[in-house]
């Protein structure tokens, strides 16, 4: 796994981002998934929808417990990824690759700046 | 982890590479690997589970099983040795103390399986008794608890060679009836129940000889496909069961009538705590009673989430979770009997959203045998 395009929030979302493109893959890293447990429903917002940096933009339930899922960027959702519906349990397999969870386009790509890189995820996390 | 109390099993977890958690003061395995894959081993093959943390308070004396019937709602007198019921106890008002299982040993001498995070009360409580002619120790320290459930674990256990000397019993116990034999490191003690509905023994196993009938049972069992089980799926095998937990189902404000525990209150019986209270609430009806909800979607309803009727809360969920066996998600909720009565919807909310929910008998789950 490459990590180069990739940027991560303090809530332990992902973003992906290409070059030449405004539109990014948006979904919760390996860690969360594995703090979560099993994952058994994940709510996204609807196509069409606006998503707003720093705001919850659905919900995860795993067996143990339930979380928020927080919008790393602002954008309108594009696409979700509707093979969660069936196989929520993607997400602990496999959160960086099938167990994504939206595609956005982006309003402002400043909003990535903000975010960690791998490196300083990867510190954060392994303080918690 | 720190100040928890370890089981004997806690070298074993650890090299599994469990997840643990506190639990009533122990570190306990919450999961292995997977919640759901350990959930399905059980309801398909068998599982292992480390149930070390759980109280075992031995009674003795000629009085011993006249005693408890004095502190337990069930009957209690026509146990015979190598009996056990499932019961509660109750306070004078009837509220519940705790939930247990009765293991009459011998005539004189019977063992109360109590819940790990009430040990200490439930002693407070019996020691309130005439404890003239009866003892009564707490022996959760000498006993590690393991139980093996799953449509094959019969089958497992037989195929160990720590439970030759055993092997008749094994195959003729029937549901609710254990046994005892000595092997080498002392006498362990069987019995056919579980918290799972399915198949299966709990095995009281002194604690210096627990490691190897462990690693045997995973090893004689690798071929039927065993799993360790965590507390993570022990919680969603009861629930699909719909059997009470103490802290969800059962707690010090809720009677056992509430609770859908009428089956193991004697009403009849001379005495017992909490008796006039039972007999008066069981004439008016209860308060609240249990009862079940499936909720569209895979949202779940969660312990302490607003039941509603026809819009007015009429309740709360006590457990709720995503039932893997039955692919739905459902709840059990304490609801009052009376709104319960008249109400043509129900909703429950879930963190905000009201989401329509339909009652469902309970037990969510049987298994055609346990």
């Amino acid at each position: 796994m490459n990590f180069e395009r990739v940027r991560f929030t303090k809530e332990h979302e992902w973003v992906r981002f290409e070059e030449d493109s405004d539109v990014v893959t948006i979904g919760i890293t390996d860690f969360a998934s594995s703090e979560l447990g099993d994952i058994v429903f994940v709510e996204l917002p609807a196509v069409g929808s606006e998503i707003k940096a720093g705001e919850q933009m659905g919900t995860i339930e795993a067996v143990k417990t339930v979380a928020d899922i927080f919008a790393p960027v602002s954008g309108v959702v594009k696409q979700a990824n509707a093979e969660l519906e069936d196989n929520p349990e993607m997400v602990n397999r496999s959160p960086y690759e099938e167990g994504w969870f939206l595609k956005a386009q982006i309003a402002n790509p400043d909003e990535l700046e903000r975010l960690m890189k791998h490196e300083e995820y990867q510190e954060m996390v392994g303080k918690e | 982890m720190r100040d928890l109390k370890e089981t004997p099993f806690a070298e074993v977890h650890r090299a599994l590479g469990a997840k643990m958690v506190g639990f009533a003061g122990y570190a306990m395995p919450v999961a292995y690997g997977s919640i759901l894959a350990e959930h399905a081993a059980v309801r398909e093959r068998a599982g292992l589970f480390d149930v070390s943390h759980m109280g075992e308070l031995v009674v003795t004396g000629d009085r011993a099983k006249a005693f408890v019937n004095e502190v337990v709602t069930n009957d209690t007198t026509k146990l015979a040795p190598g009996d056990l019921q499932y019961t509660v106890m109750c306070r004078e008002d009837g509220t519940v103390v705790d939930d247990l299982l009765v293991f009459v040993l011998d005539e004189d001498r019977v063992m109360l399986v109590v819940n790990a995070a009430n040990i200490e009360k439930d002693l407070a409580h019996i020691r309130t008794f005439d404890m003239s002619g009866v003892e009564i120790t707490d022996r959760s320290e000498h006993y590690a608890l393991i139980a093996v459930q799953g449509p094959r674990s019969v089958e497992i256990l037989r195929s160990c060679p720590a439970f030759a000397p055993a092997e008749r019993q094994l195959a003729d116990t029937a549901y609710y009836h254990g046994f005892r034999f000595v092997s080498e490191g002392g006498e362990i003690l069987m019995s056919r129940t579980g918290y799972t509905g399915e198949l299966g023994f709990e095995i009281f196993v002194p604690t210096p000889r627990a490691v190897a009938l462990w690693k045997e049972i995973m090893k004689v069992g690798g071929v039927h496909g065993i799993e360790p089980v965590g507390l993570g799926a022990r919680d969603t095998l009861r629930f699909e069961a719909s059997f009470c937990l103490y802290g969800h189902e059962l707690d010090d404000n809720t009677t056992p009538l509430e609770a859908g525990l009428g089956w193991v209150v004697k009403l009849k019986k001379e005495s017992f705590r909490g008796l006039a209270s039972l007999r008066e609430e069981k004439k008016r009806g209860p308060r609240r009673k249990l009862v079940g909800f499936e909720i569209e979607g895979r949202r779940i309803a969660r312990q302490g989430y607003v039941v509603l009727g026809d819009g007015d809360e009429i309740g709360r969920v006590t457990s709720g979770g995503f039932s893997p066996t039955l692919r739905k998600s459902l709840c059990m909720a304490l609801v009052d009997r009376v709104s319960a009565e008249t109400t043509t919807e129900y909703r429950i909310d879930v963190r905000g959203k009201t989401l329509p929910a339909r009652m469902t008998a309970l037990p969510f789950y049987e298994s055609r045998a346990k």
